[in-house]
């Protein structure tokens, strides 16, 4: 860098404070939770003063340890939140899978296809993106109740895939632009068939985008509330649902400490996931933009 | 492609699409038109021995679910639902227009009705949090860049949790902060001496407070576009920029934000349509005394205890859907325009 574009102290000073108090508020929430998941109810909520869940006054008073995982086996043990955390991973798991099965065929052929139909099908996608997920809900629930699939595992699952649909297709379809076209049709021109070209040739290139995607697939099927809360019965809840029916019964006393605990056990396996993909995710929020 | 295979490729994934979702909306428009049965009555006349005759009206449970059972849609009732006063409420403005008191009064009573409540804070929410968390993305974003590269990798780290982070878990997370017992909650209540101050308590704090959080969950989109955007600023143009006298926020104003306006646009319309939707912070932060939004009201319908409103819940989400509509207007007129000007 010359000379010139060097920084004046004050700024280089106003811009690490400014960063520090940023990473401040984006980091404090999850570690003052985590932590005070560890205390009594009496502790994290607190009348007295909020040193009381730092030093855990009445946490040592009440169970005599610095630490206490109460709450962790109240909703682990107690409430069969391992139940929902299965129904959880089979939910995800497969919302992912067949999502990113559909999505890379489609957005392929969208990519490919060149005709104008293709384009309409992508703001037809765009506009369904846009669609709040609860309005689509209140149109499945009498049907399934006629059909009498509502409630179980493999109707929330379809229609969560349905509903990640539109994202799949445009984030894969932009991937396969990048993809050069040559490449697929050199395959052809040596006499493989369409699909022979694709599974040939397309699909040992496709992996970082479909990564991608399969992240962001991941996280819409665990994050979803409306969807699940509203299709599943009480037996094949997941997580997030579980945690909201914690909420329910808030009167009784140490069932806030089972929905903190619950809380800190569902964001884990995201900040595992960050762990690892942070750059696999934000290469996926820069993809579209920079194509846009 | 030839036609054939296009649709071979891509069958499965339009299927899905028409099942799960254009069917819905047509199946979501069809309940709007109906509404729940009324309940079966009977009048039984009980005669007791000495204390003569009295008439009872009592709920035909048995009539009532075969009712349900041969209807399941419910009455048909036409556009009713829609102008009731939980939804369009054209009568009620009408009497609010003719009779009123100034046009605070007008606010404050439309206000009043449901479906405008949650019209209101939706609108609110998506036209307030969008542009604040873009700043504020914008502003961290040109932190970043300039600070030592050690922070860099932990900023961006810690900075995607709050985004990925599941919307309902977020809230619950900041709801047990600002709670009079939590942190921040007490905290403020020691601030301004006060110990009656909840966050919960007034409209203008619960608002508020679902601000601060759509901010905070939506600012690190907006902070990793931006940054990945800056790396791409030309330094030729910044350098003879610096030359031809321009200040640091000249530079900023004339080459940077430039650079970044189409990246903003993308962010703006990811943002509107997510916050347009805004539900889960509602329930996380028990707000729904002070605060629904149109997603709130159709999951509120659908929860209903004694009996599930899909009339209403249908007619909610078919106006809603003409809103997603109307807010992507302007996004689609322009891809048709350009689309009709490449062909």
């Amino acid at each position: 860098m010359s000379v010139a574009m060097r920084r004046p102290l004050p700024l280089n000073i106003l811009a690490t404070v400014f960063v520090v108090f940023w990473l401040f508020l984006a980091a404090f929430p999850f570690l003052w939770t985590v932590w005070g998941s560890l205390k009594v109810e009496s502790d994290f909520f607190s009348r007295e003063s909020f040193w009381n869940a730092i030093f855990g006054v009445r946490t040592q008073l009440e169970t005599g340890g610095q630490f206490t995982t109460a709450g962790y086996e109240g909703a682990w043990v107690t409430n069969a939140f391992w139940k929902s955390a299965i129904n959880t991973l089979i939910v995800t798991v497969s919302v992912t899978m067949i999502s990113l099965t559909l999505g890379t065929l489609g957005g392929y052929a969208l990519a490919r296809s060149g005709h104008r139909y293709a384009f309409w099908i992508l703001i037809a996608a765009l506009v369904f993106r846009a669609m709040p997920h609860i309005t689509l809900v209140s149109g499945y629930m009498l049907p399934f109740f006629q059909l009498n699939i509502w409630g179980h595992l493999p109707t929330a699952i379809i229609v969560l895939v349905a509903i990640n649909q539109p994202f799949t297709l445009w984030m894969l379809h932009s991937f396969f632009l990048s993809i050069p076209k040559d490449l697929d049709e050199s395959a052809m021109v040596d006499g493989c068939s369409r699909f022979e070209a694709f599974r040939r040739v397309v699909i040992p290139v496709m992996w970082p985008g479909v990564i991608t995607t399969g992240l962001f697939s991941f996280l819409l099927g665990y994050n979803d509330f409306a969807v699940t809360a509203m299709l599943l019965n009480q037996n094949n809840q997941t997580m997030i649902p579980k945690i909201s029916s914690f909420l329910g019964s808030i009167n009784d006393a140490g069932n806030v400490m089972y929905a903190v605990a619950a809380v800190v056990s569902a964001t884990v396996p995201l900040f595992i996931l960050v762990l690892f993909f942070q750059r696999q995710i934000v290469s996926g929020l820069t993809a579209g933009a920079v194509k846009g | 492609m030839p036609h054939k295979t296009f649709l071979a490729f891509i069958l499965p994934s339009i299927v899905a699409m028409l099942l799960f979702i254009a069917l819905p909306i047509v199946s979501v428009a069809v309940q709007s038109l109906f509404v729940e049965h009324q309940k079966v009555l009977l009048t039984v006349e009980t005669c007791q021995p000495l204390g003569g005759c009295s008439t009872e009206t009592r709920v035909d449970s048995e009539a009532s679910a075969k009712l349900r059972a041969e209807q399941p849609l419910g009455q048909f009732n036409g556009l009713g639902t829609y102008f009731n006063r939980a939804h369009l409420a054209f009568d009620e403005i009408g009497e609010i227009l003719r009779v009123n008191s100034g046009l605070g009064d007008v606010a404050a009573r439309i206000y009043d009705l449901p479906f405008y409540r949650a019209l209101a804070f939706t609108l609110a929410y998506t036209f307030i949090v969008t542009p604040l968390a873009m700043l504020l993305g914008f502003v961290i974003a040109l932190a970043v860049n300039i600070v030592p590269a050690l922070l860099k990798g932990p900023v961006i780290f810690f900075s995607l949790l709050p985004m990925i982070i599941t919307p309902l878990i977020g809230s619950l997370i900041l709801f047990w902060m600002i709670n009079s017992e939590g942190i921040i909650g007490a905290t403020l209540q020691a601030v301004f001496n006060d110990p009656t101050l909840s966050l919960k308590a007034s409209p203008v704090l619960t608002w508020a407070t679902l601000f601060v959080y759509g901010v905070w969950t939506n600012a690190p989109f907006s902070f990793v576009v931006f940054y990945a955007g800056l790396q791409t600023v030309p330094g030729d143009t910044l350098e003879s920029a610096m030359i031809d006298g321009a200040s640091r926020w000249e530079r900023i104003r004339y080459v940077v934000m430039p650079h970044l306006a189409p990246l903003a646009t993308f962010v703006a319309l990811v943002q509107l349509m997510d916050n347009f939707r805004v539900f889960e912070p509602i329930v996380g932060f028990s707000a729904q005394a002070n605060a629904t939004s149109l997603s709130f009201s159709i999951f509120n319908d659908l929860r209903n205890q004694n009996a599930q409103l899909y009339g209403s819940a249908g007619a909610t989400s078919l106006l809603t859907i003409a809103g997603v509509v109307v807010l992507l207007m302007p996004v689609l007129i322009r891809t048709w325009r350009e689309h009709a000007h490449k062909s």
